[in-house]
């Protein structure tokens, strides 16, 4: 199976920014991959340069088995893009916008876009210009979903959805993915990115921090761990890999490497453990090991909350 | 709510984004023209002098088509003459850009939406521009004033000459009120208000280049179309001359007239929308729509039908004037002369030489519009949809290649238009030019202004970031060097740079294939070139 996405060693730069350094990112075929990256990482560009839209510096990219900036009018007939900033015609009704779209794409379901339009609650009568945010990215999202197209690449699409949109928008993607549609979404929610992604690329400062699916992810970082004992515990604090240690008399609360736990289980077990809570690393704390300057004292912040 | 509630307070938002641009305007001014009349009073301390210098001016028509009328030989008088049609003319795009950009700019950005939520009457944006600025002109009134007087020259004057800046200032904020109310953009409504600056600068230059000259040399009587110009009026009150104040009342009556209407537009259309009606669109696109093509002509036909409807006015209007041109002033060489050099041509038929030289301006009309639709481009790339529709199918050049079409098609819409108009109206007062040969001469103005639309592509593609100043100023310079290049007595060489240079003067001259051969393939190249470069480049959203 060939991959529907693959980049390496990306480069762009606009003047003195270097908006890309060497970024790599691979998505399978029929998979839906998280884009996750703080403000300005080079999410947007990325996507951009994958439809042909930026000229990147260096490097390899490839779409749909094309190169986006030589084949972009028979790639684009394959594919469906979402921008993060969707502008449309003041004049034009949401309507006319969602058809025009589907149909300089190669053609609209009409049944789907019918059945879209109720399901996003869009009144396809309305001005564009009277639009709020939400219901403009409403209107570039049916564009999208209602053609029938192979791969998705949706720029945080639902940045001005409320939660009733929200879930309409995951049942959806749900659905493009069972029909066997590749999906690459840039999301700033994680809830959202754990509920559908089966994989997930980090990125920071234009290149990938982290790559895999989200449990090898869970597998590179530790576990919260907050233990109760009948017993003073004593001895974590020589234990390899426990980090961030809070421990006071029979109650302690750290974080411990993947790889360390089994360790610290079994020392833990002299001390008549009487109850035990430990919580996988959320993507949330993930992507602050990677986000803040200091992601030290980021993991800090988060165990002493969990330890409280 | 009342319909004005709010207003002092978007009043007082007004003054204050325009704290810096309007002061500067009018300093600006009152600083041209004191140095002007500083000039004057420098070169001319003399009587005899001025009448020299005036009596030269009167006998040329070019002079008088930029200038105006001279008025007398008194110091004022001169200063008059030198600085008073630059004065009107400064009053009037003041006016026409700060109505635009305190009404129509607001709502096409938002701002007035915002604005709007926070309790604010229908009628307060409108009623809070014009205030704003029908108190520019006052204070800009009062400093021309300032500068006259304090140049020494006699005050009674002084009052007359601000005074008619000020109200023409004001006319020219109430044409650009029904403006902002009849376009949907702030690019559109400044595009009109600023073509019905320069026609009325036109038009009063023809009356006055075509009128008569008293028995001392000096003083000239303006002809008739003077007297429909709204930049004709404040001259027409003759400042530092035999003075005809009631003249001013004209510009406050337009005014009036403006504000009514702009208010009952605006009474019918919702807060953004142009006049077109709102209310539930259609759900689904029409077919016509569904094309690169159908989309740009979607989003130019509002525009398009106006210049249409203006191009047909212009030409009925030039039409009906070549009676006037032949009976009153066959025998003038001047005016002949300067219609052969508005033309392009030397002598011919004094009639032909005029329509020749209106082509002229009917094709620069027709560049402006073609310029005005391409700058479209560059707002729809420029945090526009183009990101999204350049991500469809649509390949980048057939993108470009639909609002080219729209330019060069309306371009070519509205040439035929004047020039039918133009030849109809010349028949119904007995003309005998033909509407055919006027249709022909407007279109074979046609290649001059898709070279100047090739331009904006070629720009567009190669520094999409200055391509609205660039086509602007690309514009300027093909109309000053083209239709100008011979008044001002520039060289050859400098007016071949323009398109319009190289335009047979039809109905002057005949017809020849060569030049607009040249024209269409220097166009062509041009807009494929620009095309090229576009997509090589990065979107620059
Ligand atoms: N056209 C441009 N000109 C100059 N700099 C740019 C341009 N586009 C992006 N950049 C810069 O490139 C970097 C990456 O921006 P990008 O928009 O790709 O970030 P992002 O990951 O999408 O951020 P966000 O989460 O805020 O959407 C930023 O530093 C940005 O300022
Ligand atoms: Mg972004």
């Amino acid at each position: 199976m060939t991959d529907a996405i693959s980049v390496e060693g990306l480069v762009k730069t606009f003047g003195r920014t270097r908006a890309l350094n060497g970024l790599d990112l691979v998505v399978q075929t029929g998979e839906v991959h998280g884009f996750l990256g703080p403000n300005g990482a080079g999410k947007t560009t990325t996507l951009r340069v994958l439809l042909g839209l930026l000229r990147a510096d260096s490097g390899r990219a490839q779409v749909l088995g094309g190169d986006p900036w030589q084949d972009t009018t028979r790639l684009h007939r394959r594919l469906a893009y979402v921008p993060g900033d969707v502008n449309l015609w003041p004049n034009l009704t949401g309507g006319e916008a969602v058809d025009l779209f589907g149909d300089l794409r190669g053609g609209l379901d009409q049944a789907r876009r019918a059945e879209l339009l109720e399901r996003f609650r869009l009144d396809p009568t309305k001005r564009c210009r009277t639009y709020s945010k939400g219901n403009r990215q409403k209107v570039a999202l049916i564009a999208a979903f209602a053609s029938d197209v192979e791969l998705f690449v949706l720029d945080e699409p639902t940045s001005g959805l409320d939660p009733l949109m929200e879930a309409a928008f995951q049942q959806t993607v749900r659905e493009v993915s069972a029909a066997g549609a590749t999906v690459l979404l840039s999301s700033h929610i994680f809830s959202e990115v754990e509920a559908l992604c089966s994989k997930v690329s980090i990125i920071r400062d234009g290149v990938t921090v982290e790559s895999g699916t989200l449990a090898q992810l869970r597998h590179l970082t530790r576990t919260s761990v907050v233990v109760e004992a009948a017993q003073p515990i004593t001895g974590l604090d020589a234990l390899p890999g426990v980090h961030d240690l809070v421990a006071d008399g029979g109650r302690a609360g750290f974080d411990v490497d993947a790889a360390a736990l089994p360790g610290v289980l079994r020392h833990l077990a002299s001390f008549e453990v009487q109850t035990l809570t430990s919580r996988p690393p959320t993507l949330e704390e993930l992507f602050m090991r990677h986000y803040g300057d200091a992601p030290e004292s980021a993991a800090e912040a988060t165990s002493a909350g969990a330890a409280r | 709510m009342s319909a004005y509630a709010g207003t002092g307070r978007l009043v007082r938002l007004a003054l204050r984004r325009d704290r810096v641009q309007l002061p500067v305007w009018i300093a600006g001014s009152a600083v041209i023209l004191a140095a002007g009349a500083a000039a004057v009073i420098d070169e001319f301390p003399d009587a005899a002098g001025r009448a020299t210098a005036l009596q030269g001016a009167g006998t040329s028509p070019a002079v008088l088509l930029m200038r105006g009328t001279p008025v007398g030989t008194d110091l004022g008088a001169l200063v008059n003459f030198r600085n008073l049609a630059f004065m009107l003319v400064l009053a009037a795009l003041m006016s026409t850009f700060a109505v635009v950009r305190h009404t129509r700019q607001n709502e096409e950005t938002g701002r007035a939406e915002m604005i709007g939520a926070a309790s604010v009457g229908r009628r307060a944006a409108l009623t809070a521009a014009l205030t704003v600025v029908i108190g520019a002109n006052l204070v800009f009134g009062v400093a021309l004033i300032g500068a006259l007087a304090s140049a020494g020259l006699p005050a009674g004057g002084a009052v007359t000459f601000g005074v008619a800046c000020a109200v023409t200032g004001m006319a020219f904020a109430g044409i650009a009120a029904v403006g902002a109310q009849l376009f949907q953009s702030a690019r559109s409504a400044n595009a009109f208000a600023a073509t019905a600056v320069g026609v009325a600068y036109l038009v009063r230059g023809i009356g006055d280049a075509l009128g008569e000259r008293a028995a001392d040399g000096v003083q000239v009587t303006s002809a008739w179309p003077s007297w429909v110009s709204p930049l004709g009026w404040g001259m027409l009150a003759r400042p530092y001359g035999a003075e005809r104040l009631w003249v001013l009342v004209l510009p406050i009556l337009l005014l009036v007239a403006c504000v009514w209407g702009a208010f009952a537009l605006g009474g019918r259309r919702d807060l953004g929308a142009g006049l077109i009606p709102e209310r539930p669109g259609p759900a689904a696109a029409s077919r016509m729509l569904l094309s690169p093509l159908g989309l740009a002509w979607r989003l130019n036909r509002a525009s398009t039908i106006g210049w249409l409807v203006g191009s047909v006015a212009f030409g009925l209007g030039v039409g009906s004037l070549g009676d006037v041109v032949n009976d009153a002033l066959g025998g003038n060489e001047g005016v002949s002369k300067l219609m052969g050099q508005l033309a392009g041509t030397g002598s011919a038929g004094l009639v032909e030489a005029f329509f020749a030289a209106m082509m002229n301006v009917f094709g620069a009309v027709a560049a402006c519009f073609a310029v005005q639709v391409l700058l479209r481009l560059r707002s729809e790339e420029a945090g526009g949809p183009a990101e999204a529709v350049l991500a469809t199918a649509v390949g980048r050049a057939r993108w470009v290649a639909a609002h080219l079409a729209c330019a060069v098609g309306g371009a070519a819409a509205m040439l035929v238009l004047a020039g039918a108009a133009t030849g109809l109206a010349d028949a119904a007062v007995g003309g005998e030019v033909g509407v055919l040969t006027l249709v022909g001469a407007g279109l074979a103005q046609l290649p001059a202004a898709t070279t100047v639309a090739g331009f904006v592509v070629l720009v567009f593609g190669g520094l999409p970031r200055m391509v609205v100043s660039l086509a602007w100023a690309g514009l300027v310079v093909s109309l000053a060097c083209g239709l100008l290049g011979d008044v001002f007595g520039l060289p050859q060489a400098v007016r071949d740079v323009s398109p319009f240079t190289h335009v047979p003067a039809i109905p002057a001259v005949d017809a020849t294939p060569g030049p607009i051969i040249g024209l269409v393939v220097v166009a062509a190249a041009l807009a494929a070139a620009g095309m090229v470069l576009f997509r090589r480049r990065d979107l620059a959203t």
